[in-house]
């Protein structure tokens, strides 16, 4: 019990300031004394109250679960279990994604799959070792199965075979009645009939996993399991999906539907139209042939992305029924990085495909006229260095102007034009042409790539900016990284007379006339003179029409001019005075080969960005792809 | 040290009485919640879909917990008080950011990202307002003439609203029920709650003129949740079913069949007791909240036999509080209450709370087992 009077009296360790206050030291202890008799037995008795309080409403709650469990008991246990509404989801079907000529990338086909619903089961392992004699299932789905299992609630059906042949079907319905709880479902499942061929630009979708649990709005993901990851499943994912409905549903005992009262029907998601090729987009990924690399075509007039070929790619069906762990490692693990999507997000040094835009530049700052003539003796020294910049022909191109530069790719013509225009002037142009930046294309997880400027080597490396840095961003090497995408999309641009292209894949939903044109709206002009533009196309032309172009054999037998630039990237670099051998060195650290290019010269369709791994020379590896892609392009334009 | 030379005169030293006291541990409050935290395991391990994962996640915030309980049962309550003021100012200044930070943001911000855990300095509040307006109390003089009435009631009224506004409803209720907590034990005058109660129902509809519209919602689908069977008032509904069809002795353990709970999402969170209710029936609930009762019990005898005044009101402050929380989950679920965001204490899922809970069980056991003078 409370003895207040007994510690009253003692020195106390928190003495309360209005104490010290009073200057009569008696009176406020007498003070002090009686008050803490009174606070004391004041504080006793609210605890006292307090108890009875919190002891009253405890009683309360518990009058209230009384009149719940056992009053309601009954009325609560037949909403529960009886005849009960039951509100179901109704999950709407995924739109179907189509190319360009109504060929389907993703559609859902009907699967029968063999589902067992736990609660309704009496021995689960018995159940399961009689389904396994019966149809054969191997041990690894029994334990992807009891993972399953554990997972969900005992009431959800949990699939044990997924896509069923008709052979099992057959065997279990006969011996259906003898396996309750058991049952066969249709479900419809997502299917890519082109498999590899498109799987980075289409993409999947897969389970549900907890992370989008949180993210996606419940209410609208009620009932369905699949959710887009990648591709444009994942970028149009809320058109695809559609909206969910429901339906009110009264059960029986065994919770089994025998009437719907009201049903609001769900909303079947979007069919998307792309402005992918499919036929073309074969014709680009198989001439790519065992090489790692990325085609981008784009239709110039429109800014429709025609072919968007990463290889390799990968089959997405099985990550649609849930790929197996051991496949998935393969996946990943591989040194060709098939998951990896290279036309969006691989990184790659543009090397002698920049040198049409560094040209450009110098003729449209005045820096440079088309006729001026630079010596080239097979290297390049800066004023009191010694350092020598190559160039890639050992004893120089001899005297060229600008064209022969662009036809021939000589290295030298292209670091005295940087020196002048200087790195401020080259970023500042570059950028207009959307290197450096997001192609802003309709698919997630682009990489921005870099352009690099003085204030970006400051901030980020707090270098200064050196000359030599601008000699070899003038030919496309040095820090500067595009992307396949970019890079397609700056050739477009400049086959476009510097109207800007804005690549997109998805056409108006769901048009009856796939084929109908669909225009973006008009873009940023970047008003450059007409007849810089035409010299500039003039000497791309003779890149592969002229007998000195880096890539003339793919100039044959075609009755329009192809403009176009060869480019080798340095996956690493040679040391001054040593000898670059293609044979010599491992095969990963070959030289990247690049093409940029359109068709036909005078009137442009089609632009084409080609990247190939390790392909070592632009001309001989790059160009004979683009080539293919814009002669089957616009050869079957010329039939139409 | 002197004074633990001196407690070994009254009581016959032995081993394991030394060794708690230097752990500084009230035995039955610990026992409580350890049987509590336990239980929790239990029922998550149903109602969180049999998942491992959430009982680890759940069992890593449960041992911090303890943890912070145990440090906090070691410093000597009157640090507590002399830091009193100094931890509500900060608390106030944290819930400040987050409003201000919460502007830039979207929608409602309750935490500030401290890199490795998000901090919510609401939970803070919740301790350190008890022990602000009880050591403000303890300066004066018991029980609380008018102009410390009006003072406590400001700093009481402060964070709630700040915790009100962003918008946390339970929160500020329990904050404003710990500050009101000190103020009871310190003797308010019976008259003086009635006459609060009476204004506050007369200020009801000006409430109501300031509430979000989803706290409106949320009052009228207490009022009738048969309204909007669909949308609003499902979770009640869903809720009283399952309680219902639990009966005297529940469906057994793991053995909640109430499907339509799946559809609601905080069957491990603030619904819990609906499922508990369900697998465990009457007597369950009934030992379930005698297991409460036992443990606020002790909260008030700590209170009881604490020494000086500031150490009594917080203590009685945090026992009520923690039967503030038990009663408004409870009452919430079982649908006698409005749909507030409060956890079932130390059962629901989610580690802030529990946290705040032991930190302030921490308080209580630092207060019973530094006793400066033992009675004879």
């Amino acid at each position: 019990m409370l003895a207040p009077d007994l510690y009253s009296t003692a020195s106390r360790p928190f003495v309360t300031t209005h104490q010290i206050k009073h200057p009569e030291t008696d009176m406020s202890r007498i003070y002090t004394i009686k008050n803490k008799l009174v606070e004391s037995r004041l504080f006793l008795n609210r605890i006292i109250a307090a108890f009875i309080v919190i002891s009253l409403l405890t009683s309360g709650l518990i009058v209230r679960l009384v009149y719940l469990q056992i009053v309601g008991h009954e009325h609560y246990t037949t909403l529960a279990k009886d005849n009960s509404i039951k509100i179901e989801p109704l999950v709407p079907t995924r739109g179907i994604i189509y190319d360009r000529h109504g060929k389907v990338l993703a559609d859902n086909t009907q699967s029968f799959s063999l589902e067992l619903i736990p609660e309704q089961i009496k021995d689960i392992d018995d159940t399961l070792l009689r389904l396994q004699k019966l149809l054969d299932i191997s041990d690894e789905k029994i334990d992807q199965f009891q993972k399953q299992r554990k997972r969900q609630k005992r009431f959800a059906s949990t699939p044990l075979l997924i896509s069923m042949n008709d052979e099992e079907i057959a065997k279990f319905a006969v011996v259906r009645p003898y396996f309750p709880g058991v049952d066969i479902q249709a479900r419809l499942v997502r299917n890519y009939p082109y498999t590899d061929l498109a799987s980075h630009v289409v993409g999947y979708v897969g389970r549900i996993n907890e992370a989008e649990i949180k993210s996606l709005p419940i209410a609208e993901y009620r009932g369905s399991s699949h959710v887009g990851k990648i591709g444009i499943e994942n970028s149009y994912e809320t058109e695809l999906h559609g909206k969910t409905g429901y339906a009110e549903i009264e059960t029986n005992v065994q919770g089994r539907a025998i009437n719907t009262v009201n049903s609001v029907p769900p909303i079947p998601g979007e069919n998307l139209y792309l402005t992918l090729d499919i036929d073309l987009q074969k014709t680009a990924y198989d001439a790519l042939d065992t090489f790692n690399g990325a085609v981008v075509a784009i239709d110039i007039k429109t800014g429709g992305v025609l072919v968007f070929a990463s290889r390799p790619g990968f089959d997405p069906n099985p990550f649609v029924i849930g790929i197996s762990n051991d496949a998935y490692q393969a996946l990943q693990s591989s040194d060709n990085q098939p998951l990896f999507n290279r036309a969006l997000r691989g990184l790659y040094p543009p090397g002698s495909t920049l040198k049409p835009f560094i040209a450009l530049a110098g003729l449209e700052y005045n820096a440079i006229s088309a006729e001026h003539k630079t010596f080239c003796p097979g290297y390049y020294q800066l004023p009191n260095v010694s350092h020598h910049y190559r160039d890639w022909k050992k004893g120089g191109h001899g005297s060229v102007n600008m064209t022969e530069a662009i036809t021939q790719s000589c290295d030298v013509y292209f670091y005295s034009l940087a020196l002048t225009l200087g790195i401020d002037r080259m970023h500042d142009f570059l950028q207009h042409f959307g290197f450096g930046e997001k192609s802003d294309i309709d698919l997630t997880g682009e990489k921005q790539g870099l352009l690099p400027s003085r204030e970006w080597k400051r901030n980020r490396r707090n270098q200064a900016w050196y000359p030599g840095e601008t000699l070899i961003t003038g030919i496309g090497q040095g820090f500067l990284q595009v992307t396949p995408i970019q890079l397609a999309r700056a050739i477009a641009t400049l086959a476009n007379k510097g109207k800007v292209v804005t690549p997109f894949l998805v056409k108006k939903s769901a048009n009856p006339d796939s084929t109908a044109p669909d225009m973006e709206d008009p873009q940023e002009d970047l008003e450059l003179k007409p007849e810089n533009i035409n010299s500039i196309v003039s000497a791309m032309v003779n890149v592969i029409h002229a007998p000195h172009g880096t890539a003339k054999s793919i100039g044959k037998d075609i009755n329009y001019q192809i403009a176009g630039k060869t480019g080798t990237a340095q996956v690493f670099n040679i040391k001054q005075d040593a000898k670059y051998n293609e044979n010599d060195i491992n095969f990963k650290l070959r030289d990247h080969a690049l093409f940029i290019s359109f068709a036909p010269a005078d009137d442009p369709k089609i632009a084409v960005a080609v990247i190939v791994e390790n392909g070592g020379h632009g001309g001989s590896v790059a160009a004979p792809i683009a080539g293919k892609v814009i002669k089957q392009f616009l050869g079957s334009n010329n039939e139409n | 040290m002197k004074t633990e030379t001196r407690s070994e005169q009254f009581h016959p030293p032995s081993v394991i009485g030394n060794v708690l006291r230097k752990l500084h541990i009230d035995i039955p409050l610990f026992i409580g919640l350890l049987l509590i935290s336990l239980l929790s395991f239990i029922i998550l391990y149903s109602a969180g879909s049999q998942d491992m994962d959430v009982l680890m996640r759940q069992a890593a915030r449960v041992g911090l917990a303890f943890l912070l309980m145990t440090i906090l049962a070691h410093v000597d309550p009157y640090q507590f008080k002399r830091y009193s003021a100094l931890l509500f100012g900060l608390g106030l200044l944290l819930l400040i950011a987050v409003l201000v930070l919460g502007q830039f943001g979207k929608g409602a911000q309750r935490w500030l990202d401290l890199g490795v855990f998000r901090f919510q300095p609401s939970e803070m509040i919740k301790i350190t307002t008890p022990m602000m307006v009880a050591w403000y109390l303890a300066e004066h003089a018991l029980p609380p003439k008018p102009k410390q009435l009006l003072i406590a009631g400001i700093l009481i009224i402060i964070p709630t609203l700040l915790i009100a506004k962003q918008p946390d409803l339970g929160t500020a209720l329990l904050v404003a029920s710990s500050g009101a907590g000190v103020l009871f034990f310190a003797g308010l005058s019976w008259r003086f709650m009635f006459a609060i109660g009476a204004t506050l129902t007369g200020l009801t509809p000006i409430l109501w003129h300031f509430m979000r519209t989803y706290q409106r919602d949320r009052v009228l689908t207490f009022l009738n949740p048969e309204a909007d069977p669909l949308g609003r008032g499902y979770h009640i509904i869903q809720s009283k079913i399952a309680i219902g069809s639990g009966g005297i002795y529940g469906k057994g353990w793991l053995g909640s069949t109430q499907s339509e709970l799946d559809f609601l999402p905080e069957s491990s969170t603030d619904f819990i007791f609906a499922v508990f209710a369900e697998e465990f029936g009457l007597f369950g609930c009934v030992g379930l909240l005698a297991l409460y009762l036992l443990i606020i019990s002790r909260c008030l005898y700590i209170a009881s036999q604490a020494q000086d005044t500031y150490s009594r009101l917080l203590a009685g402050s945090l026992a009520f509080t923690f039967f503030v929380y038990v009663f408004v989950n409870i009452g919430m679920v079982i649908g006698v209450l409005p749909v507030v965001g409060v956890p079932l204490p130390l059962i629901s899922y989610g580690g802030t709370s529990i946290v705040t809970l032991l930190s302030g069980f921490g308080i209580l056991m630092s207060i019973h087992t530094h006793k400066k003078f033992l009675p004879h």
